[in-house]
C-alpha cells in the first residue's frame, strides 16, 4: 500500500500527487517510470517519474484526467488514501552527460518527466534551454521549477492564454536556428514528439523521446508495449522508454495508442454515470 | 483381468464449458482412484520414478491409494514433489511417466497425473500438513520471482532452515501459473492455496519488487542476503517477424493470457482492464499456450477460433489432453501452415496470409524439418490474432548482474545443480532452459535450493550461521 501524502490540482484534470514508495525513491533516476494499479480491480498504468526524494521515501507523479483510471485518481483519491501497487523504478534512465547545449521540450503534462531531467542535465553542466507549451494557461505548470533547472525558459500556449501564441515546436526552431544545440529531449504528446522530432531533423541535432506506449506488466513481460524503431520491434518498458525521435514510427505508435478507444470511452462513461448517480 | 483402459474422468460438457472460465476435469471420486489405482502392476523395475522429472516414487503412492490410504499416499508424492495438486493438472504425463509405464506397453498407461491430483485434492479437503521447517540457520536466501521453480525452492530452503524472502515483479505471487494458465485448467484457488501454505511455513514474500530495477543482485548481497536463487523465467515474447505484426488486434500469447487471467479482462468493466476480442481469432503456434490462448478466445465469445501450426498435429507440443479438449470445444485447427504477412484495414488487423508447409528432414530439434511449398499462399479473414510461439528469457536480471554469464539465447548459463558463474547466485527454470513445462523449473528450483544449502554449510560454516 502506498499512501497518498500530497494531492493537488495543477490545472483542470491535471493532478499531481505525492505517494509513499521507498523502493522507487531510492532508485529512481530521470527518465524512468512506475506502474500503477489503483486497486484490487484496477488496471495497470505506466506514469513517469516527475521527482522523488529518497530521503522522505517518497516519489511525485502528475497525472492527466483522460481515462477511468485517471479519473477515479482524480476524484475519488485523497491526502491519507493509499494506492494498491506502485512498482518500479522502470524502464532504462536517460543518458545524462556533459553534451554542451541541450533544449528540453515539455509537451502539456511531459513538462513533468521533462523537469527531472533538465535538473540532471544543468547538475552535468549542460547549457539547458527549457521550452514548454500547453494548450492554454490553465494547463501550464512547474514554470517555477523549470525557471530554476534551465539556462532560459521559453513558454507556449495553443490559444495564447500565456506565453507565446503557438506550439512548441516554432521556439524549438528559433533556437536551432540561432545556436548550436548538442542534444534534443522531447517528451509529450506522441503527435507534438513527431513534429519536435522532425523539427530536430531538419538541423541534424539528436533527439531522445520518450514513448508513451500502452503496458500491462511493464517488467519485460507481455510485449504490447511494442514499438517500431528502426523497423525493428522494440519493447517500451525494457529497451526504453527513450529512443532516438528519428528512427520512431511515429504513425504505429499513434495507431496503437488508440487500441482500446471504444473500450476506455465506455469504462469512462459509465464510471462517470455512476459518481453522478452518487451525487 | 486389468481393466485395458484408464478410468475416465468426468468432465463438464464442451458446450457448457466454453461459457464459463471453471475447471474442465472435475477429477477423481475416492472409488474411481482406487479403481484406476488397481491397474498398476507395482513392476519393480518402476521405469515411471526415472520418467518423472522429480523422481516421485509413483508405484508407491498409487499402492497407497489402492489401500484407501490416501494420507500416506499424499505424503509419499510430497517427499520429492511440494506442489501436486498443480502438476497433477499440468504436467505432460505422457511424455514423462505414463509414457514409459510398463502397462502402457499393453494397454493404456495407470493414468499416474489423474491419481497425483485426486490425492493433492484429497489433501485440501482433508487438512494440509506442511513440510516441516529446519532448525533456524541463520541463513538469508533471496528468491528471486515466485513461479514454479521460485516456489520450490522456497519451500525447499525453508526445510533447511534459512529464511527466505521471494521477490516478486508483479502485485500477485505465482508467476506463469497466476499469469499464463487459464483459471479453467489450473483454479487460481489452489496457486493462491499453495502461495499460502508457504507463508505459513515462515517464507517472506515482497510483491512489486522488480530484480534488476527496484533492487539488483549486488544490492541483495549488500543488504545481507548470503545466496541469491533466480527464477525469474520467461520474457519478452517472441513474434514472427514478418509485415504487419505491430497492427492493432495482434496480441502475444503472454500479453493476451495476462489480461485475462492477471487482470481479469473477461470481466471488464468491472475490472479496468480491456482485452479485444474479435468474431474470428487465428492463433499462431502448437504448443500449451497456444491452446490456452485458443481457449480463452473461445470462451470471450469469439465465433470462431482457428490455430494456425507450421508441422502436423503429431509433431505438436503441447499435451494431448488440450488439444483434445480444444477440438471438443470447437476450436479448428490448420496443420502445415505458416503466416506470411498480416492484412492491414485502417490500422487493425483484417486477415493472415499463409503459405502452406510441408515436412522435409528433420531438424536439430529432432522433428521433420517444415518447408514452404512455393505459390501456395492463401488469406484467412481475421479480427484477431495470438501470437504464441514462445518467449525469450526474461533480460532484467542477466543486463543488470555484471559477471552473470549468460548464453547467445540470453539465458543464464547454470549446471545441473544452478549454480552459475557468480559465486552464490543460482539460477533454474525458464530463466536457464527457455520454455519448457512447470515441473522441469519445479525440478531444478529443488536442485538448486539442494546445492544452496550445502554452499551456504562449506561456505559459512556453522559458525557464521548462529551469529
Amino acid at each position: 500500500m502506498h499512501r497518498i501524502l500530497k494531492k493537488k490540482f495543477l490545472g483542470p484534470n491535471l493532478v499531481e500527487l505525492e505517494v509513499e514508495a521507498p523502493l522507487v525513491a531510492a532508485k529512481a533516476q530521470p527518465g524512468q517510470f512506475v506502474i500503477v494499479r489503483l486497486h484490487e480491480k484496477g488496471e495497470r498504468i505506466p506514469l513517469t517519474l516527475a521527482d522523488w526524494d529518497p530521503e522522505k521515501g517518497t516519489i511525485v507523479l502528475v497525472a492527466q484526467m483522460v481515462g477511468k483510471t485517471t479519473y477515479q485518481l482524480g476524484m475519488e483519491y485523497r491526502e491519507g488514501d493509499a494506492i494498491r501497487d506502485v512498482v518500479g523504478p522502470l524502464g532504462n534512465p536517460s543518458e545524462i552527460k556533459h553534451y554542451g547545449t541541450v533544449a528540453c521540450v515539455g509537451g502539456g503534462v511531459g513538462i513533468a518527466p521533462i523537469f527531472p531531467i533538465a535538473r540532471a542535465l544543468k547538475e552535468a553542466g549542460n547549457t539547458v534551454i527549457g521550452i514548454v507549451g500547453a494548450r492554454t494557461k490553465d494547463l501550464l505548470f512547474w514554470l517555477d521549477r523549470m525557471e530554476k533547472v534551465c539556462h532560459e525558459l521559453h513558454v507556449t500556449t495553443d490559444d495564447g492564454s500565456f506565453g507565446r501564441k503557438g506550439v512548441v515546436t516554432e521556439p524549438l526552431k528559433e533556437v536551432l536556428q540561432s545556436r548550436k544545440v548538442d542534444h534534443i529531449w522531447a517528451i509529450g504528446p506522441a503527435i507534438m514528439m513527431k513534429f519536435a522530432t522532425l523539427t530536430a531533423q531538419e538541423f541534424g541535432v539528436p533527439i531522445t523521446v520518450s514513448l508513451n506506449s500502452i503496458m500491462v506488466d511493464g517488467t519485460g513481460m507481455c510485449g504490447g508495449c511494442r514499438v517500431e524503431v528502426q523497423n525493428e520491434s522494440r519493447f517500451a518498458c525494457v529497451d526504453g522508454p527513450e529512443f532516438d525521435g528519428t528512427k520512431v514510427n511515429w504513425d504505429l505508435l499513434l495507431a496503437r495508442l488508440n487500441t482500446y478507444k471504444e473500450e476506455e470511452k465506455c469504462a469512462l462513461e459509465k464510471y462517470l454515470a455512476v459518481k453522478e448517480a452518487q451525487r | 483381468m486389468i481393466r485395458p483402459t484408464q478410468v475416465p474422468m468426468r468432465e463438464q460438457d464442451p458446450k457448457v464449458r466454453i461459457r464459463n472460465f471453471e475447471e474442465v476435469p472435475f477429477g477423481y471420486t475416492p472409488e474411481e482412484a482406487v479403481s484406476e489405482a488397481e491397474r498398476c502392476l507395482q513392476c519393480k523395475r518402476a521405469p515411471c520414478i526415472q520418467g518423472c522429472p522429480v523422481n516421485i516414487n509413483i508405484p508407491k503412492f498409487i499402492r497407497e491409494i489402492r489401500e484407501g490410504d490416501f494420507r500416506a499416499a499424499i505424503r509419499t508424492i510430497k517427499e520429492t514433489n511440494n506442489l501436486p495438486a498443480i502438476c497433477g493438472r499440468v504436467c505432460p504425463q505422457e511424455t514423462q511417466c505414463q509414457a514409459v509405464c510398463t502397462l502402457g506397453k499393453k494397454y493404456e498407461p495407470v493414468a499416474i497425473g489423474r491419481l497425483e491430483r485426486f490425492v493433492a485434492d484429497w489433501e485440501y479437503e482433508h487438512g494440509v500438513e506442511l513440510p516441516e521447517v529446519g532448525k533456524p540457520t541463520g541463513f538469508r536466501v533471496a528468491v528471486v520471482g515466485s513461479g514454479p521453480a521460485g516456489l520450490t525452492c522456497a519451500a525447499d530452503l525453508r526445510r533447511f532452515g534459512h529464511a527466505v524472502t521471494i521477490f516478486e515483479a508483479l502485485h500477485e505471487p505465482g508467476g506463469v501459473l497466476m499469469y499464463g494458465i487459464p483459471e479453467f485448467r489450473l483454479p487460481k484457488r489452489i496457486v493462491r492455496a499453495e502461495i499460502e501454505n508457504l507463508l505459513k511455513m515462515g517464507v517472506e514474500l515482497k510483491l512489486n519488487v522488480v530484480v534488476g530495477r527496484t533492487v539488483t543482485i549486488d544490492e541483495l548481497f549488500a543488504r545481507g542476503y548470503h545466496a541469491v536463487f533466480v527464477g525469474s523465467g520467461a520474457g519478452l515474447p517472441k513474434f514472427l517477424g514478418i509485415p504487419g505484426e505491430n497492427l492493432i488486434g495482434i496480441y502475444s500469447a503472454n500479453e493476451f493470457l495476462t489480461r485475462v487471467n492477471l487482470m481479469r479482462a473477461y470481466l471488464f468493466p468491472e475490472y479496468d482492464t480491456p482485452v479485444k476480442v474479435g468474431k474470428v481469432v487465428a492463433v499462431v503456434g502448437g504448443g500449451n499456450v497456444a491452446m490456452d490462448a485458443a481457449r480463452t478466445a473461445l470462451r470471450l465469445g469469439a465465433e470462431r477460433v482457428i490455430v494456425l501450426y507450421r508441422r502436423t498435429e503429431a509433431e505438436m507440443p503441447a499435451r494431448r489432453e488440450e488439444i483434445h479438449h480444444a477440438k471438443e470445444e470447437g476450436v479448428e485447427f490448420e496443420f502445415l501452415v505458416n503466416p506470411v504477412r498480416f492484412l492491414d484495414s485502417g490500422g487493425k488487423v483484417s486477415g493472415v496470409e499463409c503459405i502452406r508447409m510441408e515436412l522435409g528432414e528433420p531438424d536439430e530439434s529432432g522433428r521433420r524439418r517444415p518447408i514452404p511449398i512455393p505459390n501456395s499462399n492463401f488469406v484467412i479473414p481475421v479480427d484477431t490474432v495470438i501470437v504464441a510461439i514462445g518467449n525469450d528469457p526474461h533480460p532484467l536480471v542477466p543486463r543488470t548482474t555484471p559477471g552473470l554469464a549468460t548464453t547467445k539465447h540470453g539465458t543464464i548459463v547454470a549446471d545441473e545443480e544452478g549454480r552459475t558463474s557468480r559465486e552464490g547466485v543460482f539460477a533454474g527454470g525458464d530463466i536457464v532452459t527457455g520454455a519448457a513445462t512447470v515441473i522441469s523449473a519445479m525440478g531444478a528450483g529443488k536442485r538448486a535450493a539442494f546445492a544452496i544449502h550445502r554452499y551456504l554449510l562449506s561456505r559459512y560454516g556453522e559458525k557464521v550461521a548462529k551469529c
